[in-house]
């Protein structure tokens, strides 16, 4: 079982988090002229990494907060956490 | 190649087995092909054998990382049914279910391929007008099924929990008689075998380093074994697609996720059918040593472990137990894992790509055993004719941008929400 440190409430099982996906996908500037490709990069189109990958997990049955993570894909192991609106470094 | 049939038997009997032919050679790589498949698996080793027996192509090298049949095709749990409400699904699959049919004949392979039916149960009213409408798609396509009540259902599958008092209770389901499952290694070994006989090199232990790629036409494929030359690739490596994808510059619309199966110890036969929860994911069905193969969800994030955890599999075995109580007195015999890869509508890719000679198949989500023979068999239309045949017209890499999702389920882009 994965054991998640949540940059709020500290470490914490894996059952009170739900995933969301890559963290580093950025939506594409608001009003701004997108073409079809970078929209679809955004939407569809995911790397997928074998590795470290930065991920978006929500502390679903906790505080609720959407927090990033950065876990190997391969291993399991986890590296870092940050809060959601911090930059991944 | 020596024919398997009961005189062979008879005969090799008196050498106590020990002069049978190899099955497939293991052949050191040319410098040349006409055609490279990469990904040894079920969906690889059926499309050099259809590129061989349907369109004479026999000049083929299939490349494996590993060794034949050790990823999905030897880790699924063998399901074969064609229950697909959209067109482009249901004529696909019951194309494939036709193949299933003749599989054993065609391959002189037992597939031990068994129509036992498969039942999709539900848990309430408006769940049998869904499949009420998914069974009126099937039977429109062809396809055989039927919509059974609680009566009927409990008369098929007496040990699923028929009580009153229950938090899903069965309110009846759709089943689709000619539905089964098939041995899953021997549908690698068949393929794998007949493709040998007919001049396809099965080159195992060989890992893609890199391609190359010149004028946006494919010029050969560099690997752990040399570089060999070819101008068609076609791509059949499932959750390793995405790895293959980056050397190529390419960005799919596949995540690669991790799908957990599990068998119980063996027990006498207690169940002849393949059943799925309605209310949540867990499928289930016994296998002819008596073990009761289940599975259910994916672990729910990105991961490449081939190796699952613990919730997912209390999550699916609670689930199994709220439909057959029964299963909660076994042992768990085996679980494992399968790394798959994720489509974002939840449907298959078989196209060509940006790059001439580069063909992708790749999608198959929990789908990809029983996609084996048509998989195979359109695949290598694809790659000998350079189009599209119209059964995979459907599963084309542009719909992604073009708005044309395959949605058969309706799960949208998270692939982990099933």
């Amino acid at each position: 079982m994965l054991h998640i440190k949540c940059p709020h409430c500290g470490m914490r099982s894996q059952n009170e988090f739900s995933y969301g996906g890559d963290a580093s996908v950025k939506r594409p500037e608001l009003n701004k002229e997108v073409s079809d490709l970078e929209w679809d990069n955004f939407v569809y189109n995911r790397k997928s990494l074998r590795g470290k990958h930065w991920e978006l997990w929500q502390h679903l049955s906790g505080c609720r907060q959407w927090i990033k993570v950065e876990r190997d894909t391969a291993t399991h192991e986890i590296f870092k956490t940050l809060k959601a609106d911090q930059e991944i470094s | 190649m020596q024919k398997y049939s009961i005189f062979n038997l008879v005969k090799n009997a008196f050498s106590n087995h020990e002069n049978w032919d190899l099955a497939w050679k293991d052949p050191t790589p040319k410098t040349e092909y006409d055609v490279v498949i990469i990904g040894g698996g079920g969906h690889g080793l059926a499309t050099a054998y259809y590129l061989a027996k349907e369109h004479n192509i026999t000049n083929v090298a299939i490349i494996e990382k590993g060794w034949i049949g050790g990823g999905n095709v030897g880790r699924n749990t063998t399901i074969i049914r064609s229950n697909y409400m959209h067109d482009d699904n249901a004529l696909f699959s019951e194309f494939g279910m036709n193949l299933w049919r003749r599989m054993s004949q065609d391959l002189n392979y037992n597939v031990m391929f068994s129509p036992r039916g498969i039942i999709n149960l539900a848990h309430s009213d408006a769940q049998m007008n869904v499949y009420a409408r998914r069974g009126n798609s099937m039977r429109l396509n062809g396809i055989d099924a039927v919509l059974l009540n609680r009566e009927q259902v409990k008369e098929i599958i007496p040990m699923a929990d028929f009580s009153e008092n229950v938090r899903f209770p069965i309110f009846g389901g759709l089943m689709q008689p000619s539905a089964g499952t098939a041995r899953h290694d021997a549908v690698a070994w068949g393929y794998a075998r007949q493709a040998d006989s007919m001049g396809v090199d099965i080159i195992q232990n060989c890992e893609v380093t890199g391609f190359d790629v010149s004028g946006g036409k494919i010029k050969g494929v560099r690997t752990s074994r040399g570089e060999i030359k070819t101008k068609k690739i076609g791509l059949c490596v499932a959750g390793s697609t995405n790895i293959l994808a980056e050397k190529l510059n390419m960005r799919l619309p596949i995540e690669t996720h991790l799908l957990q199966a599990c068998v119980s110890e063996p027990v006498k036969p207690i169940l002849d059918r393949v059943v799925t929860f309605g209310a949540g994911h867990f499928y289930i069905s016994q296998s002819d040593k008596g073990e009761m193969v289940m599975g259910g969800d994916l672990d729910g994030y990105n991961s490449y472990a081939q190796r699952g955890n613990l919730p997912t599999l209390q999550h699916v075995l609670t689930e199994g137990i709220a439909m057959m109580p029964f299963l909660s007195k076994l042992k768990m015999l085996r679980t494992w894992g399968g790394i798959m890869d994720m489509s974002m509508d939840g449907s298959p890719i078989i196209d060509k790509t940006h790059i001439e000679g580069l063909y992708l198949n790749c999608g198959w989500c929990y789908g990809g055993f029983k996609a084996t023979p048509a998989s195979g068999w359109t695949f290598a239309h694809t790659i000998a004719q350079d189009r599209v045949h119209e059964l995979n017209a459907g599963y084309n890499l542009n719909r992604f941008s073009t708005g044309h999702l395959l949605d058969e389920k309706g799960l949208g882009t998270k692939t982990w929400i099933s």
